[in-house]
């Protein structure tokens, strides 16, 4: 008994080692943080489309029976100018269908910003003050959301889009998802 | 050249600690002289060799020797001198190179001063410090080598942090590093106790000093670290419960309850499976901290470059450190015996409180930091653990021990007459509700307020009284106190000094967490601001040239016509921007100025703070270090100070008649 | 890449990189007219974590993310929203992760009664160690070793007084 005793701080050692040992062998990112909104519908907005004269573009319209994916960008974001090629070659491939919501940037930088690069959305909402961003719980951008048919969150990509990270989750998922 | 001769040496190192480990265990094991003797040169040779890999850094960061990887990202040839130098430990693989020089360090003090201890003793004390030495060697030479080459070198480097160009910050790190692997040395002497499975006074005597002085470093390194937040990041905050902040306080706490338990040990021979235990202890969260920093599992604002390798390296490290320690515990502790019995009223009794609130608080943090880590890992949920949670759950546990710390020196070893005691205390009921009254009425002070001041006062207060009675100040004639007083063991003073400064400490955190004033607004030269009751007036901004930044810099003038200056500095080669603020220390409290950015309206932003009685924190720590170093200058504590004959005939017998001396 | 992105995220958070000027956190502009509900704001916003710099309040940080928030933070509070209605509405959105004390729920019971009863326990096994310990100490008379020992012991305590 009195033995025993003294055998706990050796208890306590093997699962802290454990406790810390397993998030690195995870590969776990304390950066990286899952959506609250996961299975919920897209928060309802409605905002003006980037393009004049378009009228707006409405949560609603997410919706379309078939997965999509929300991008969040802007101009200003580095990463953000680099994963516009990768998404472009996907959506000519017809792999992905791309909404994009233009996060706090100036209509005008991001009509010049997409010219260079080539414009790979759908359609594009415009963000302008963020708003809709805090509703989505966007914390950086770039951020891509993976949309059901039904208009609800899947999944939350935050970062870049890589080509491992489309390939091996964003498209598998969607997949699953279109049944 | 010479980064090789560094890179060469370190090899060295790694070998000669594997010799000072293998040779001087088995010696041991085999009861060979000659063998255990290898143990002192080798740990010598150890500190040696590192300290000329670490000379060989320093000089290729002196002359900017931008061939190695290392100085080129982390140096630039305009650096302040001073900068240069600090820059060698700025980053993860000098900080290493660092921490491995102070390992050795320690090693090579036991071993230097240590000529008393008992021949076997010393040896697996050393081999076991070896074995530190060799893990953390590996580690540097297999993922962190600092002598790394580029190619092609870069004609200047990419410069240091500029929040890190700080004094403050230059010496931060070394006096962390101190207090951190100095507990490795306990951590060493308690295995090798195991080892021995002998834990005896004599034992608890050869330790102290060294917890002592890893703690003193401990305290001032975790104060200047403190101080650096408040004055440098701007906001003026001094303690912000981030996982690296608390990976300093976890082994503070631990120590600060061994450097308690030890003297249980030493004067009266009981606690002593505890107090191995907490010796060890205090250098795995030591471990810990190391771990929490380089490892990136948890996010904190003052992280080094993250690499899970490195991580999983340390990881292996701090589990072979702890379970392998923890085995030998379970081992061999069951079959100490426990010595001297004391009443729960007594010395002992104080000392053990102390202990349990310690632990508590110690492991409160620990559960605290590592939890959202640990949730996430079971359910997949994500949660923050932040300052509210450890001022809501710390700073209530720490209130008995304060309440505790006032009574405690008053008790009489092995039983106590806590009654005495009680009413020997009557000044600091006075003061202490006098204190209440004054800050409920006068000041309209919160009840946190209320208690914090009381509390300070009482503690504060408590240990006059208690130095006033050894001394039997008023009760005899003055002249006789005085001789008394000056001969009071240093001991005693140190623990006094010690008490008190945590009470200054208090005093501080309170004023500064519920009086501050702050004003943010925006200001046009000329314009006058007013704070808690005072006035400044903003001058303007002036623009100057820096050694290797420019600045903005805003003048703001005091009513007594002082003149404070708040800079905004940015650094080209870094392309990084920095705010240094203009603070006004004071006794009663600190004025605080900082210059923000020019507003779209043409105005400056300033904001500016009255931090009442905020000098006291760092006064607080500074007293307690003190009062830690105070204590090692006692005789009877003095490293190595008693003769051989004399060390090897402290016994528990001998400790109970010195007794109620302290 | 990964090693050098938490250094990014020190910079951004506490200084500002070389484009962005250093900002403070409150703003002037974003201060509240009155100041009970201001002070309700900043109450608040030391309660809530901003996402960008993850171990700082949104009231200490500098991020973009962080002053949106805190705009919308004094937005509900003049709309007349409650504080914990605030801090739902936050949650909603990203989760129990925003909030920098924990909500008291199943999977923080251990957060939050695991002290209390750390020192519930530890001060039960200090009772028993302390009942245990009461018996008055069994004199056992010495060995001839141990007369040795306190001959040793008593001599080098003559010689000590010598010495000093």
């Amino acid at each position: 008994m009195r033995r025993l005793f003294f055998l706990l701080p050796l208890l306590g050692a093997l699962f802290l080692i454990g406790w810390l040992g397993y998030p690195i062998l995870a590969g776990h990112n304390p950066q990286v943080l899952p959506s609250a909104l996961l299975d919920k519908p897209v928060p309802a907005f409605d905002l003006p489309s980037l393009e004049e004269g378009d009228g707006s573009v409405t949560s609603t319209e997410l919706a379309t029976g078939a997965p999509v994916l929300l991008n969040v960008f802007a101009s200003w974001c580095a990463p953000c100018r680099a994963e516009i090629p990768l998404m472009r070659r996907l959506v000519d491939d017809g792999a992905i269908t791309v909404y994009g919501l233009a996060y706090k940037d100036e209509p005008k930088a991001t009509r010049d910003f997409l010219k260079t690069l080539g414009n790979p959305y759908k359609r594009i909402a415009v963000d302008r003050n963020g708003r809709v961003g805090i509703d989505l719980g966007v914390y950086g951008v770039p951020e891509t959301y993976v949309i059901d048919g039904q208009g609800r969150i899947r999944y939350r990509h935050v970062g870049e889009l890589t080509r491992s990270v489309v390939e091996e989750q964003l498209i598998p998922l969607m997949r699953e998802i279109a049944g | 050249m010479i980064a090789e001769l560094g890179h060469l040496a370190l090899i060295a190192a790694l070998v000669v600690a594997l010799v000072q480990t293998l040779i001087p265990l088995y010696g041991a094991a085999v009861a060979d002289p000659r063998l255990m003797a290898i143990a002192r040169p080798a740990a010598m040779v150890q500190f040696l060799a590192i300290g000329i890999s670490f000379a060989a850094l320093t000089q290729a960061y002196l002359v900017s020797d931008f061939s190695v990887v290392n100085v080129a990202m982390n140096s630039h040839s305009s650096k302040p001198l001073i900068y240069k130098i600090s820059g060698v430990w700025a980053n993860h693989e000098g900080s290493m190179l660092l921490w491995v020089l102070i390992l050795a360090l320690f090693g090579a003090a036991v071993a230097a001063f240590g000529r008393n201890l008992p021949l076997d003793l010393r040896a697996r004390t050393l081999a076991v410090q070896g074995l530190i030495g060799v893990g953390f060697l590996a580690f540097i030479l297999f993922t962190s080598n600092p002598f790394e080459r580029i190619p092609n070198p870069p004609l200047d480097g990419n410069g240091l942090n500029p929040l890190l160009q700080d004094i403050g910050l230059a010496l931060h790190p070394p006096m962390l590093y101190l207090g951190y692997v100095g507990l490795s040395t306990t951590f060493s002497f308690a295995v090798a106790a195991l080892l021995e499975g002998r834990v005896d006074p004599a034992w608890a005597r050869w330790v102290r000093p060294w917890t002592l002085a890893a703690w003193c470093a401990l305290t001032a390194g975790i104060a200047l670290g403190s101080g650096w937040a408040y004055y440098e990041l701007g906001w003026g905050g001094w303690w912000f419960w981030d996982p690296v902040e608390n990976a300093s306080f976890m082994p503070w706490l631990a120590a600060t309850a061994l450097l308690h338990s030890a003297i249980v040990v030493e004067k009266r021979g009981a606690l002593k499976s505890w107090t191995v235990f907490l010796a060890l202890v205090a250098f795995a969260m030591s471990l810990l901290g190391t771990f929490l920093v380089r490892s990136g599992v948890l996010t904190s604002v003052h992280a080094f470059a993250v690499d899970p390798d490195r991580g999983l390296f340390i990881l292996g490290l701090l589990a072979v450190a702890i379970v392998g320690s923890f085995i030998l515990f379970a081992w061999r502790a069951p079959k100490m015996e426990s010595g001297g019995m004391f009443r729960p009223v007594s010395r002992e009794g104080g000392l053990v409180l102390n202990n349990l609130i310690m632990s508590t608080a110690a492991a409160t943090v620990l559960i605290g930091t590592l939890y959202p880590l640990a949730l996430e890992s079971m359910t997949g949920e994500k949660v923050s653990v932040g300052p509210p949670y450890f001022e809501a759950t710390v700073v209530p546990i720490m209130i008995p021990a304060i309440l505790a710390l006032g009574i405690g020196p008053l008790l009489a070893w092995k039983r106590a007459n806590l009654k005495a005691a009680l009413i020997k205390l009557w000044p600091s009921y006075l003061a202490t509700a006098g204190m209440a009254v004054v800050a409920l009425v006068l000041l309209g002070a919160p009840v946190g307020a209320i208690l914090g001041l009381s509390l300070a006062v009482w503690l504060a207060v408590s240990v006059l009284v208690e130095w006033a009675d050894r001394i039997k100040l008023f009760r005899i004639p003055f002249g006789q106190s005085a001789s008394r007083a000056a001969g009071l063991p240093r001991a005693a003073y140190g623990m006094s000094l010690a008490h008190l400064g945590m009470a200054v400490f208090i005093l501080g955190a309170v004023g500064e967490t519920f009086f501050s004033s702050e004003v943010v607004r925006y200001v046009d030269p000329g314009d006058k601001i007013e704070i808690a009751g005072r006035e400044l007036v903003f001058e303007g901004v002036e623009h100057r040239q820096g050694p290797n930044y420019v600045a903005e810099v805003g003048i703001f003038k005091l009513e007594d016509g002082e003149v404070m200056e708040s800079e905004r500095r940015v650094y080209p080669v870094e392309q990084t921007s920095t705010t240094e603020a203009a603070i006004r220390p004071r006794a009663w409290g600190d004025i605080y100025a900082v210059l923000g950015e020019k507003a779209d309206n043409g105005r400056s932003t300033i904001r500016i703070y009255v931090k009442p009685l905020v000098l006291w924190i760092w006064i607080g720590c500074g007293l307690m270090t003190l009062g830690g170093l105070v204590s090692l200058a006692d005789r009877r504590l003095r490293v190595g100070a008693p003769g051989k004959r004399r060390a090897e005939a402290w016994t528990p017998a001998h400790a109970g008649m010195d007794a109620g001396d302290d | 890449m990964r090693r050098f992105l938490p250094l990014l995220v020190l910079v951004i958070c506490l200084t500002g990189s070389g484009a962005l000027a250093p900002v403070f956190a409150v703003q002037p502009d974003e201060m509240l007219e009155d100041p009970a509900l201001e002070s309700r704001a900043r109450g608040l916003s030391a309660h809530i974590r901003c996402l960008v710099c993850q171990n700082q309040s949104i009231d200490d940080s500098n991020a973009e993310l962080a002053a949106d928030l805190r705009i919308l933070v004094r937005e509900r509070l003049v709309a007349g929203d409650s504080d914990q209605q605030i801090l739902d509405y936050l949650v909603d959105r990203y989760g129990p992760f925003v909030l920098l004390e924990p909500p008291t729920t199943e999977s923080t019971y251990l957060l939050w009664y695991g002290p209390g009863a750390l020192l519930v326990v530890g001060g039960l096994a200090l009772a028993v160690f302390a009942w245990r310990r009461r018996r008055p100490e069994v004199t056992q008379p010495l060995t001839a070793e141990e007369h040795a020992r306190v001959k040793a012991l008593l001599d080098g305590a003559a010689d000590e007084g010598k010495e000093t």
